[in-house]
């Protein structure tokens, strides 16, 4: 048996599915758990998980896609650059499609705009140290998984004396969002599946504030259908004892404290600063922008260019979907103007999204 | 949106293509019902039936293991044609070089195409070379067009899927894809996986025994098997449910897929059909298929459950359900 088919296994699946049924039959009102990671947006739907629980327990989606958050602006500015002669610009896949004010990648690609997917920043320094007359701009977007990469992009590059490579960073943090969901009354949380791979990095004590001021259920929970099931199953005996604590389901990753050298490192060549988030706006200190030491690396200040007028997609409701309060099968856009294949908003691109899961996935 | 452009996901065999297909070329070249798309033209010139196809290769990187753009273009095409059920007879070549190239590699390629055309029992008859300027091609694109000879009686098509059909495949998913993606410049992974590009013609030859029993066969190429069976859902106007378990993907194509965030459903193969076959001729049919050296792999991987506007479903590992998409945008562009 491989490693992973232990968290896969369906018998296993099918007993906390029927747990999770028991403790909650007969309840009135729902349970609504949101899961901020899109990871797990992905593996809810690729699993086929709501089908597996009662009508008692529902999932909602929050702001956990890095691609989905990040605002009209930056790809704005992305877009700019990239017209730029003598610029290369690096981006994981996802950013692509996303569609800015008024053009996307894809778009400048079709056109000429050198734009490379690369699978890895380090892939783009190494363009860049390829490339030493042009001037290559990697796409910083993600949250604190990803961000320690490509600070550590940023040290290399430092290190290797390789000028011409530069980040135009947006990186999101957590938890600070899921304060401001917890606050909405409208949303009545009954309990967090909070991120895996984030959580292994800020650590399980970052959502204690959460328990305390918001009295919500928090559980770090894996990306495996077994794990998602536990994590369930977790809060629903949280939510029905009316408690509210952080509880670890993913344990074989996540500890309490994180994990110190990644946040050294973000530490080093970050500094948090009050990012912008698609559909919820500005939240302070919920970014990482670079560091004044390692501004030379900053595409943002380092290159002038003209960005266009911001301009938002009439009709689109990214930014209520993002913060759970509907779901896509509720926007007038899905499925009809917006489709995976021509996306108006940034949930519909993202192989992360939660339109885009939706779309693809639901039954 | 600039909507004049043509982009990369538009070759990707997903909706783009089909986008691009119904909206723009059919209706100015043909005009042909978008509901009769297969994968060759059926011809019926003065009572003898035949079977007309055409592809373009522009794979990246153009020797990848297990093959190379030579005998994806003979095996591509004899493909299109046997899943009409045709016996493939003739092959058209053309070729269009990138001045620089080597005619090393282009003599390495020949021997491959010739190797192919060979065990498929195909003649190349007739050709073209053309060669563009350095920087306005990428080394070399194949052309290939192919005729076959129906010789039997069978309606085998797209449309023809009915509710209890047993869905089946010849062998494992995705490999050619991760294939050509483990040999392409920047990623280097030594994944061991090899490209599963086979002509199909002996093995279809042996499944026309199933006579009436074969309803539709489709070679899940670019979209991988997700999209082909969407396609057939939709032409048969039925509802497809796919069992995850049953699905015969390897380790390895399975570990790269997890690492690149790839989904098997939706990787191209070179090797492989897709067969619609009635409930009562599925056990047969596997027989044939795992009789075969093109087959050894075959599994019942879902069945048509019923008539509809054309969904696919899948029964996940876990016992869950979900939705099944075509492809849309580029999965990875220059695979075939």
């Amino acid at each position: 048996m491989n490693y992973l088919d232990q968290f896969r296994d369906k018998g296993v699946v099918k007993g906390l599915a029927q747990r999770i049924s028991s403790l909650t039959k007969g309840r009135g009102r729902p349970l609504t758990f949101m899961e901020v990671c899109g990871t797990h947006t992905m593996a809810i739907y690729q699993y086929g998980l709501r089908s597996l629980l009662p009508p008692e327990v529902r999932l909602i989606s929050g702001p956990g896609c890095p691609v989905c958050v990040t605002p009209n602006g930056y790809l704005d500015r992305a877009v700019a650059l990239s017209r730029l002669p003598d610029l290369i610009i690096t981006t994981f896949g996802d950013m692509l499609r996303v569609p800015g004010s008024s053009s996307s990648l894809m778009e400048e690609r079709a056109k000429g705009a050198d734009i490379r997917v690369v699978y890895s920043p380090l892939d783009a320094v190494r363009i860049a140290a390829g490339n030493p007359q042009k001037r290559v701009v990697f796409l910083g977007v993600g949250f604190e998984t990803t961000a320690p990469t490509i600070a550590g992009s940023i040290l290399t590059a430092k290190a290797q004396g390789i000028g011409n490579y530069l980040v135009l960073a947006s990186h999101k943090t957590m938890p600070q969002p899921m304060a401001i969901l917890s606050a909405d009354p409208e949303l009545a949380v009954d309990g967090y599946i909070c991120p895996a791979h984030v959580s292994a990095i800020i650590g399980a004590d970052a959502y204690r504030f959460l328990c305390r001021e918001y009295r919500v259920p928090c559980v770090v929970t894996g990306f495996e259908p077994t794990d998602v099931m536990q994590g369930v199953e977790m809060l629903v005996r949280q939510a029905l004892s009316g408690q509210s604590k952080v509880e670890i389901q993913y344990s074989r990753v996540v500890r309490w404290e994180g994990n110190a050298k990644a946040q050294a490192i973000l530490a080093e060549v970050f500094t948090p600063f009050d990012a912008d988030w698609r559909g919820i706006g500005a939240l302070p200190g919920s970014g990482l922008r670079i560091a004044d030491s390692y501004h030379a690396f900053d595409a943002e200040r380092a290159i002038a260019v003209t960005v266009e007028e911001l301009k938002e997609h009439q009709g689109c409701l990214c930014g209520e979907i993002l913060k759970g309060k509907v779901s896509p099968f509720d926007c007038p856009l899905f499925g009809k103007s917006c489709t995976t294949e021509s996306p108006v908003g940034a949930c519909m691109v993202s192989s992360e999204g939660t339109c885009a899961a939706a779309y693809k996935y639901a039954i | 949106m600039d909507n004049d452009l043509i982009l990369l996901g538009h070759g990707s065999g997903g909706k783009l293509s089909h986008q691009l297909l119904d909206d723009l070329i059919i209706p100015q070249l043909s005009g042909a019902p978008v509901a009769g798309q297969n994968d060759a033209a059926l011809l019926d010139i003065g009572g003898t039936r035949l079977a007309f196809t055409t592809d373009s290769y522009v794979v990246d990187p153009i020797f990848f293991p297990g093959g190379n753009i030579g005998d994806l273009a003979v095996n591509g095409t004899v493909n299109d044609l046997a899943m009409m059920g045709a016996r493939p007879l003739y092959l058209s070549v053309a070729f269009i070089l990138e001045e620089g190239f080597s005619k090393r590699d282009l003599s390495l390629i020949l021997a491959s195409m010739r190797r192919a055309a060979d065990a498929a029992g195909i003649a190349i008859v007739t050709g073209d070379t053309k060669v563009v300027p350095k920087g306005k091609g990428d080394r070399i694109f194949i052309n290939t067009s192919g005729i076959g000879a129906l010789e039997h009686g069978l309606r085998i098509d797209g449309a023809a899927g009915r509710v209890g059909d047993k869905v089946i495949v010849n062998g494992s998913i995705g490999d050619h894809g991760i294939a050509v993606l483990s040999a392409r410049e920047g990623l280097e992974i030594d994944s061991g996986i090899r490209s599963d590009s086979a002509a199909l013609n002996g093995l279809v030859g042996e499944l026309l025994a199933l006579g009436g029993g074969l309803h539709v066969l489709r070679d899940p190429t670019r979209g991988g098997v997700a999209t082909t069976l969407k396609e057939i859902a939709i032409q048969s106007g039925v509802t497809i449910m796919l069992h995850e378990e049953s699905l015969p993907v390897s380790a390895g194509v399975r570990g790269v897929c997890s690492i690149l965030g790839l989904d098997p459903l939706y990787v191209a193969n070179e090797g492989k059909l897709l067969a619609l076959v009635a409930p009562e001729r599925a056990g047969e049919a596997l027989q044939i298929m795992q009789g075969h050296p093109n087959g050894r792999g075959a599994a019942i991987i879902g069945e048509v459950v019923e008539s509809s506007s054309g969904r696919v479903l899948m029964e996940t590992s876990v016992g869950g359900v979900r939705g099944v998409e075509m492809l849309a945008g580029e999965q990875l562009p220059r695979i075939c």
